[in-house]
């Protein structure tokens, strides 16, 4: 009984964590591409990593917190005018094939030594080097608070300042991304998400818009890199394609092309996932070992990922009437 | 295209069809070709200036690359190949202003292709045009489109995902919502939003479209998907507009609206140029017509001669040998049928590849 409820505490836990905010605010990044422009942007995790780089590596230098926030952001949005320029005039599959190569590309310069002055090479940079500004920002008094089952420091790395601050954020981008996509601008995505040929034949600047959304979408996602780091530390090798691969599992569960489906997708996913891995540890553990058990939770991901694709495209909260797979 | 926008009417149209108030239910064309009488017969009485551009015309020689009076669109040397075969080759060409102008061709002539050359979604390989003064020569489709050279697709292209009346507002020209700077600060473009919205409604009336403005396009019949396509390129104020086979698939009954419409946008001052297959079509509201076969202009004149030129009868004998075209056997119902069965298997083929 004892050992339900922690399973069951830790799985609540999830539903707050700051790791699930930042995978909801990739997630909404990743809506503005795919889901109101069908975009494929398969390397969602490199926009999250060059931001993490980007606020580590200012606040290191010295930068205050918002200075360092908006270097994420202008790593973000160079990366993909970077990824967007050249490929944005192509069919949709040129992107995909850049943004997955491109994140990797990020990564293995993160960890290789040459700039291991900068990103701290493989093992990356420790979480104390560069969190000291945000911490000062708290606003919280010293101790600890309890909420029901859960417990945390008020001001840390893994502390309620930090959900606090993480989930505020979301909560601004939800309400950017709403008045976004209900205007005029919006209106124009989804209609090159279906038919690019169209919008032109109406004289909009296609190009233009795709790569207006490919830019903002980014820079939510190193907004979502910098949340994903403030309660651990910086490792390129925790921010590679399984990530990438989680936010579109996340996207795609709660729903593409609607406005909460990030937030409950990234919640839904995280507490299922740890679930399913403390339980099979509990009940499994003995038999196949804790190792195993990591490896079968992640292969069940991609079961459920493929099982969504082809049963749910449209997700928990998507119409089917709208279905963003006709990516071309 | 579904198969029973092809096949014709027994029942009477519901108004959101299309069909102008005032048709009866014995008035219900049955065929195309009654469709179209009945639609000539209903003619608005043509504006001045429309009277005027078909006195024009009518002191034009036909020939081909013969200069018009007033010329919008003049087309030079436009050359494209796919691979050894040349698509287009068209050496002069000018499209009379105000004028409702038929591109007519069989099969594979290249009508679409210098459709798309014309507008910008395709690049010639060699070749310079001029639309309304300015050489418009390699822009892009929306660069085109703004100049004020507004086109629809054999293919419709209305979309499906948005609805009729999202579809009509995304043509608004110079929306500044649609800026990302101001696009989330709903307060800097809501008033002409409202416009956009009433100048839709507008059109969408005209079109009888209005009821259907909240449902997707998507659930729209083929020939409403048509109409719509039409009021949307409308909506950016166009100078002149290219319709790539707009009655194709259509059903009769919306076929003699859609006749009006066309003419109605003539008579509004708007220059048409217009591809289709239905002859009687093309003779009731066309001023000008203009042969096309293998990629080349063959002939062009008034509806009323061009048919009986023998290159255009050889074009379409090229195409059908065992047709026999006596004078006015290229409007024989019969034989139209016929072509236009083959011609509908093509274009369905041609959706299938898609
Ligand atoms: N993208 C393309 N690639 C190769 N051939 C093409 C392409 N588009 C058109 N064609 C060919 O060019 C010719 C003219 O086609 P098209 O302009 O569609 O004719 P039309 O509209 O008069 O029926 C046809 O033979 C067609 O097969
Ligand atoms: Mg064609």
């Amino acid at each position: 009984m004892e050992e339900f409820l922690r399973i069951l505490t830790q799985a609540l836990a999830e539903l707050v964590a700051p790791s699930t905010a930042a995978y909801a605010l990739a997630a909404i990044g990743l809506n503005l591409h795919f889901g109101y422009t069908g975009l494929l942007n398969m390397g969602q995790a490199g926009f999250m990593l060059l931001g993490a780089y980007g606020f580590g590596i200012a606040t290191i230098a010295g930068a205050p917190f918002l200075v360092a926030l908006l270097v994420a952001i202008a790593a973000g949005t160079v990366f993909a005018l970077l990824l967007g320029i050249p490929t944005l005039k192509l069919r949709g599959d040129y992107l995909a094939i850049v943004t997955i190569s491109a994140a990797e590309i990020i990564r293995w310069l993160g960890r290789s030594t040459v700039f291991q002055e900068w990103t701290g090479g493989a093992s990356g940079l420790l979480g104390n080097s560069f969190k000291h500004t945000f911490h000062e920002l708290s606003f919280l008094p010293d101790g600890r608070t309890a909420v029901g089952p859960l417990e945390y420091i008020n001001t840390g790395s893994d502390s309620w300042w930090t959900r606090l601050f993480a989930w505020g954020l979301v909560l601004l981008a939800l309400l950017f991304v709403w008045l976004l996509t209900r205007s005029p601008w919006g209106r124009v995505l989804k209609g090159i998400r279906e038919d690019e040929d169209a919008v032109r034949a109406l004289g909009k600047n296609v190009f233009a818009y795709k790569l207006q959304a490919l830019v903002i979408g980014g820079a939510l996602g190193s907004l979502a890199g910098v949340l994903y780091v403030l309660p651990r530390a910086i490792t390129p090798d925790s921010m590679g394609r399984t990530m990438t691969f989680f936010v579109w599992t996340v996207l795609l569960l709660g729903g593409a092309a609607t406005l909460f489906g990030p937030v409950l997708g990234s919640m839904l996913f995280f507490s299922l996932y740890m679930l399913m891995r403390t339980g099979m540890r509990a009940g499994l553990g003995d038999v196949i070992g804790g190792t195993q058990v990591e490896q079968l939770g992640g292969m069940l991901v991609g079961v459920t990922l493929m099982l969504l694709v082809i049963f749910r495209p449209q997700g928990i909260l998507g119409n089917k009437r709208e279905l963003a797979f006709n990516v071309r | 295209m579904s198969a029973d926008e092809t096949t014709t009417v027994t029942g009477a149209p519901t108004p959101a069809d299309g069909t102008p108030s005032g048709t009866t239910v014995q008035e219900t064309p049955t065929t195309a070709a009654e469709a179209v009488e009945a639609a000539a017969a209903q003619a608005a009485p043509e504006s001045a200036e429309a009277k005027q551009v078909a006195r024009d015309l009518s002191f034009v020689e036909g020939r081909v690359g013969v200069p018009k009076p007033d010329a919008i669109l003049t087309v030079d040397g436009v050359q494209r190949r796919f691979g050894g075969m040349t698509a287009v080759d068209v050496d002069h060409l000018e499209v009379q202003r105000g004028a409702i102008t038929a591109l007519i061709g069989p099969n594979g002539a290249g009508k679409t292709t210098l459709f798309n050359l014309l507008t910008g979604f395709d690049q010639p390989n060699q070749g310079q045009w001029q639309f309304d003064g300015r050489s418009i020569a390699g822009k892009s489709g929306a660069a085109v489109a703004r100049a004020g050279m507004v086109r629809t697709f054999q293919l419709t292209k209305a979309l499906n995902r948005l609805t009729v009346l999202q579809n009509m507002l995304l043509a608004q020209p110079k929306h500044p919502g649609e800026r990302f700077w101001l696009s989330w600060l709903p307060f800097t473009w809501a008033a002409q939003e409202r416009a956009a919205t009433e100048k839709a409604l507008e059109i969408l009336a005209r079109f009888k479209l209005d009821t259907k403005k909240d449902d997707f396009a998507g659930s729209l019949s083929g020939g409403q998907r048509k109409l719509l396509e039409m009021a949307r390129a409308l909506m950016t104020d166009p100078t002149m507009i290219m319709l790539d086979e707009p009655m194709a698939g259509v059903n009769p009954a919306l076929v003699q609206s859609l006749l009006g419409h066309v003419q109605a946008l003539r008579d509004e001052g708007m220059t048409v140029l217009f591809v289709e297959h239905d002859m009687h079509a093309v003779r009731h509201i066309s001023d000008w017509v203009v042969v096309m076969a293998e990629g080349r202009v063959v002939a062009e004149g008034p509806p009323e001669t061009v048919m009986q030129d023998q290159a255009v009868v050889d074009a379409y004998l090229g195409a059908h040998h065992d047709t026999d075209l006596g004078d006015d056997s290229l409007l024989d119902p019969a034989v139209l049928a016929r072509l236009e069965a083959e011609d509908k298997g093509q274009t369905e083929r041609e959706e299938r590849k898609r």
